[in-house]
Formats: C-alpha cells, sequence, structure tokens
C-alpha cells in the first residue's frame, strides 16, 4: 500500500526534451515507473528513448496515454503555467520540481488546481516515491526499500539521508514525499499525515521540516488530536539566525516566527517523537517501531 | 530584495498614493538644497531620513526634524557616512549612504497598513491596525485583537468591498474612509504588480482635512520574480548585504555567514541545515550556511571552497555530500580539483554518502591531499570539531 502514486500510476513528464526533464524520466523509467507520455510544446509526434510518445499539449497527452500524473520540469517562468495545464487536463496529481518560481504564481496556481481537485505537489521538491512501485521524482531511487514507514519533508537531500538510515537499519518506506521548500506549496505536511493515517499498508511517519512557516505547527495541532500513527520528527535549522532565508525561499525566521524550537516544542507537545540530531532519526524509528 | 523608503514612495506615487514631497540627498550641500526647495513650497518642517533596509531607524536616530535648511544639512552630515544601529541591526549597524529630505504632514491619525504572503492560507493577505507607526509585530505581541486582517483570494486578488470594510473596521468614516481604502487597494495592486513580498506603510497618515498619506514605506521583492522586473532589480543596494554573501549570490550559491569555527559545504539547502546542527550537537558550531546545490559540480565546489575559506574564524571544514543523482566518485574528484586551486591551511572532514560513495572515500584516501574521512554524518561533525578546536588550540 502507499499514498498518491502506485504502480498503476500513468505518468506524463512535462518538459521530457529538456536536459533535466530527459535525465529525470530517463531514471524514473530504469526505476521501473509507468511513463506513458511527455510533453514539449513543438516537439508532438516524436519518441522519446524509443518508447514514449511526445506531445504537444497536456491535454493530447492525456486523451491518448490516461495519463494521470505530471511530473513537471518546465524553467521557472513558465512553471506555474504548466501546472495549470496539467490540471486543466483533468490530471489527478501534477508534481512540480521546478525551483525558483515566483511566490504570488503559486498562490493562483494553488487556486486554480484546488478548484478542479487536482493535487499539486512542490514546487521545489523532489518528488513522490513508493518503493518498488513508482519513482516519480529526482530522488535516488536506490536508498529506498520497500515497506511500511512515510517519509514527508520538505528537504531534498535531507530526505535521502533519513531514508538512507531507514534502509541501512532495515526499515523499508511505504512513500516518501518531498512537500518542497517554498512558501507556498500545493501539499502540506498535514496533508500527507491524513493521508498516512488512511493507509493500511504504513505503521509510522517520519516527518522532516526546516524553520520557516507554521506547516509543521499546524501538523502538530493535527497529530495532537488522537493522530493513529506514531510520529517521528526532526527539524532542520536550530542553529540558523534570523532573518537570513537559508537557500530555500521559504526557509526563513520572519519577525521572530517559524523557529525550529517552536516547531520542536509544539510536535513534542502534541505526543511526536522529536530527535534533535538528524543522525538519530533512523534509530529513533527503529526505537519507537520496537516499543 | 529590499528596497529604500525612496525607492518604495516612488513606486507608489507612479500608482496614485499620496506620499509627501521628498527629495534624495547624498551629501549635506544637497541635503540643503532639497530642504530650501521644500521650505520654499510651503513646508514648515522637513524630515531628515537616513536610507537603510532596516526597520526601527527612529529609535537608532535615523529619523530627525528640521526647522531650518541649515539644521537639515547638519543633520545628513552626521548621518551620511555613519553606521546606524537601529533594534533591527547587528551592534555595528549598518551604513548610511543617502538620506530622504522630506516635507512634513499635519497627522491627526496614525494607521499601519501592509500586504505579505499568509503562507498557511497561501495567499495574499492584508494586515491593518489603527495602531500606526508602532512596530506590527510589537502589536501583534501586546494587542492581537487591534490587527485586522482581509485575505486576497485567489485568482480574484484584493475585492473593493473589503477595503471598505477594512477602513470601517479602522474606525474610518466619510472622506477619510474612502480614502484609505482607495489607498488600501493601491497598495494591494502595487504588491502585486511588483511581485512584492512585503508592501508596507506604516504609518499611514490621516490628515487634519482627512487626506490620506503615505509617510513612510516599505517594499521587499521576491527574489524569484526579479526576472521579470528588470526595472526593480537596478534598484538593488547591495551596501547593507554581507561582502561574502553577495559574492557567494554571484556563482549561484546560497551561503550565509555564522559565527562559529566550522566552515561546511553540503549539497541541498534541508541538509546542509542539518549539517549545522548536527555540528552544535557535537559541541562546535557552523562558521557558515552553505548549499552548493545538488550537483556539486567540480566548478561549483571550487568556487564555495574559496568563499568558505573567506570566513575568518573557520579553523575546520566539513564537506557533507549525499550523493544521489550525482555519483560521490565525481564528487571525491572535484574535491580534490577544487582543493588544488584554493590555499586550504585547516583540516577538511569529508563525508561522502551515497552513489558510489565507497569509491569516492577511496578516491580521497589515495590522494595527496590530507583528508580526515567520515562516513556517518556524526561522525564528520565530531571529527570537524574536534579539528576546530585543535586548531583554535594550536
Amino acid at each position: 500500500m502507499s499514498i498518491f502514486v502506485d504502480s498503476d500510476s500513468r505518468i506524463l513528464v512535462q518538459g521530457i526534451t529538456g536536459s533535466e526533464g530527459s535525465f529525470h524520466a530517463r531514471q524514473c523509467i530504469e526505476y521501473g515507473s509507468n511513463v506513458v507520455a511527455g510533453v514539449t510544446p513543438g516537439k508532438g509526434g516524436q519518441m522519446f528513448e524509443d518508447t514514449v510518445p511526445v506531445f504537444n499539449t497536456v491535454a493530447e497527452a492525456v486523451t491518448a496515454t490516461g495519463a494521470d500524473v505530471s511530473l513537471i520540469f518546465v524553467p521557472p517562468p513558465f512553471a506555474a503555467d504548466a501546472v495549470m495545464e496539467a490540471a486543466d487536463a483533468g490530471v489527478r496529481l501534477a508534481i512540480c520540481i521546478t525551483e525558483g518560481v515566483p511566490a504570488l504564481d503559486m498562490v493562483d496556481v494553488v487556486g486554480y488546481c484546488n478548484a478542479r481537485g487536482t493535487r499539486l505537489i512542490g514546487p521545489n521538491c523532489p518528488g513522490v516515491i513508493t518503493p518498488g512501485q513508482c519513482k516519480v521524482g529526482i530522488m535516488p531511487g536506490f536508498v529506498h526499500k520497500e515497506g511500511r514507514v512515510g517519509v514527508i519533508s520538505r528537504s531534498g537531500t535531507l530526505t535521502y539521508e533519513a531514508v538512507d538510515q531507514l534502509t541501512r537499519v532495515g526499515i523499508g518506506q511505504s512513500t516518501c514525499i518531498g512537500i518542497g521548500g517554498d512558501p507556498v506549496i500545493g501539499t502540506t505536511h498535514r496533508d500527507c499525515l491524513e493521508r498516512f493515517a488512511e493507509d493500511e499498508g504504513t505503521d509510522a511517519v517520519v516527518m522532516i521540516g526546516e524553520i520557516g512557516g507554521s506547516g509543521e505547527e499546524e501538523a502538530a495541532a493535527y497529530i495532537a488530536d488522537d493522530y493513529p500513527l506514531p510520529v517521528i520528527a526532526f527539524i532542520a535549522g536550530q542553529t540558523a539566525p534570523p532573518g537570513k532565508r537559508m537557500g530555500h525561499a521559504g526557509a526563513i525566521i520572519a519577525g521572530g516566527k517559524g523557529t525550529a524550537a517552536e516547531k520542536m516544542k509544539a510536535l513534542t507537545a502534541a505526543g511526536a517523537h522529536v530527535v534533535e540530531s538528524p543522525s538519530e532519526i533512523g534509530a529513533k524509528v527503529l526505537e519507537v517501531l520496537g516499543d | 530584495m529590499k528596497l529604500h523608503e525612496y525607492q518604495s514612495k516612488a513606486l507608489l506615487r507612479e500608482r496614485g498614493v499620496t506620499v509627501p514631497d521628498g527629495h534624495v540627498a547624498a551629501s549635506a550641500d544637497e541635503a540643503r538644497a532639497a530642504a530650501e526647495k521644500l521650505f520654499a513650497a510651503g513646508s514648515a518642517r522637513v524630515a531628515v531620513k537616513a536610507q537603510v533596509h532596516a526597520g526601527g531607524r527612529g529609535k537608532g536616530g535615523g529619523i530627525k526634524l528640521a526647522s531650518t535648511a541649515d539644521e537639515a544639512a547638519e543633520f545628513a552630515g552626521a548621518m551620511l557616512g555613519s553606521q546606524l544601529v537601529t533594534p533591527q541591526t547587528g551592534t555595528e549597524g549598518v551604513p548610511v549612504n543617502t538620506v530622504y529630505i522630506e516635507g512634513g504632514a499635519d497627522i491627526a491619525n496614525e494607521l499601519y497598513v501592509a500586504l505579505t504572503l499568509d503562507r498557511s492560507s497561501r495567499c495574499p493577505v492584508v494586515i491593518a491596525s489603527a495602531e500606526g507607526g508602532m512596530d506590527i509585530e510589537e502589536v501583534a505581541e501586546t494587542n492581537p485583537d487591534a490587527i485586522i486582517r482581509e485575505h486576497c483570494a485567489p485568482g480574484w486578488g484584493l475585492r473593493p468591498f473589503q477595503v471598505t470594510r477594512l477602513a470601517y473596521n479602522l474606525g474610518l468614516s466619510g472622506k477619510a474612509a474612502r480614502g484609505a481604502a482607495a489607498t488600501i487597494l493601491k497598495l494591494a495592486n502595487a504588491y502585486r504588480d511588483l511581485d512584492a513580498s512585503l508592501a508596507e506603510i506604516n504609518p499611514l497618515v490621516i490628515t487634519g482635512d482627512d487626506n490620506v498619506i503615505a509617510l513612510d514605506a516599505k517594499f521587499d521583492i521576491d527574489d524569484n520574480a526579479l526576472y521579470r522586473h528588470a526595472d526593480l532589480a537596478e534598484l538593488h543596494d547591495p551596501s547593507e548585504e554581507e561582502p561574502l554573501e553577495l559574492e557567494a549570490a554571484e556563482h549561484s550559491l546560497s551561503y550565509v555567514a555564522l559565527d562559529g569555527t566550522v566552515g561546511c559545504m553540503v549539497n541541498g539547502a534541508g541538509l546542509a541545515m542539518g549539517t549545522m546542527d548536527e555540528i552544535s550537537n557535537a559541541g562546535g558550531f557552523p562558521a557558515n550556511f552553505l548549499d552548493v546545490g545538488g550537483g556539486a559540480s567540480v566548478e561549483r565546489v571550487a568556487n564555495a571552497f574559496r568563499i568558505l575559506m573567506k570566513g575568518e574564524r573557520v579553523s575546520a571544514v566539513l564537506i557533507n555530500i549525499f550523493g544521489g543523482i550525482v555519483r560521490c566518485d565525481r564528487v571525491a574528484k572535484g574535491v580534490i580539483e577544487a582543493l588544488g586551486t584554493v590555499e586550504v591551511n585547516v583540516p577538511v572532514v569529508v563525508r561522502l554518502q551515497g552513489t558510489n560513495a565507497e569509491e569516492g572515500r577511496e578516491i580521497l584516501r589515495q590522494s595527496d591531499l590530507e583528508f580526515l574521512v567520515a562516513e556517518t554524518l556524526r561522525e564528520a561533525a565530531e571529527k570537524a570539531v574536534n579539528a576546530a578546536s585543535g586548531q583554535a588550540e594550536a
């Protein structure tokens, strides 16, 4: 079991002929993901890797192939429009990898997706993987292992680090979601927690947050109300200074709000198992599942 | 990207918001000339305002009222070239390179109004309060009920009924309410059109004859949107930023100077923060945040190394790379090549994990350069902290 994507997911890649898009589309196919279509305006009629048909528009691709998940590698000036095109074509899930999309573009895009029932993950995220079934993103597939722990994170490499720790102690993952490091994102920690709670294949959730915003506090308020699964959490940026953007557009302590300490306190109070060190994530999950 | 008051007011004036007459000055003489013009136009007093991005200027002595042009010149001369310390700057303060000389206003009532992004509602929000002139964070602490909010619906933006409601909720009526509502709508349009992350008027003044004037203004522009605002990008004043942060930005690297001794270079922002936290857990403190990006190419690693070695207190370096798509053996070669171009006189701890990590470590072990090689993040942090304290004692 899993959330968001599985072996039945039919994936289309927007920007499949670009350098990023083609590289990662190939990696997803090698992992075993069912990539059924690509979209690049002007390149319709071509074949990608001799097996994947390329279309000029998402609507055409969806009609021809029944694609229901779109993986988006479109440069920042065009990314918002690409997500809207996917939503308009009726794609169930749009995953936007692009970093550097203006925040106000995403405000309208999130509203547009919500009105059409399309779930957006990202932008500025590594994507989603259900180990052993389907990789829709840029994460290294080999560090993952099939299993029953869900992972939610705002970051990329820090997630790979946490997943690697889990895999090394023998703990597999049900689904791992990078929700993205931008101030406006389509899917939040809380949204993912809700879905994991309904998933029979998930026994525990690892939640990796970071400074900035209040997504972790909102997740904490949600799990405080009888959340059925154990949550193991780490918040990055305990040593980050206020007022400075730490790489991610959304990672900033603004007006004294959004500190790691506040988030850790809220999660601890909500009953989550909060670790102070990113090195302790794997061991903590092992300990919690062993209880 | 933060804009100065005078830049922000010019943008508001273009959009029909009433702002006092004012002139920018970079010397005492220019300040005197500006003040003379304002006095000739009928101002009873003029304000001399230091143009710095930091807030709290008034408390730091960065805003002075002058009754004569000579007095304005005197205030300007004292401010220009000085370091202004406000509650929002460090103890070193920030340099004052320009001042803004502005006519006075007949203040009957002061309001606060700003647009910012409400991250949890995922849309812009107007924040307003009848307690103008005060720091909004202070109002939020001491009197949260005094803050009024109106959200801008995605795709629709702020609607006229909302600003009318806002004006009445601020206790205004008649001409003042109409003027404030119109001004707030213009501010919201400016926020959207300029891709701002903050657009603030504090105070928004209601004059004795019920006119509405923006007495101070502040814009912060979304860096990710600057590609479509070439005119705004030209307004960038880097003088208050850390030189190393600017240099890093030129190389598309994300760097933040901190005050510890362990320099670090990591691929990915989240892992970079996690590495800093682990250094702190190991009893040290990071000298910087530095994200070399997911790819960690030779050129980026070399640039990153050069910048982080300029940190004055760096007494050990920790390189933490999680190889995903990028292979660790290539990263290892990149690190060796990069270190050949930079003088490094402190211990360097390298931790490679992920794709081809063992091959990468072997390449490092066999190189002529002396690396401390670590496998886990914790081991790497401990080695780096020990090395840094060893250096400090030596």
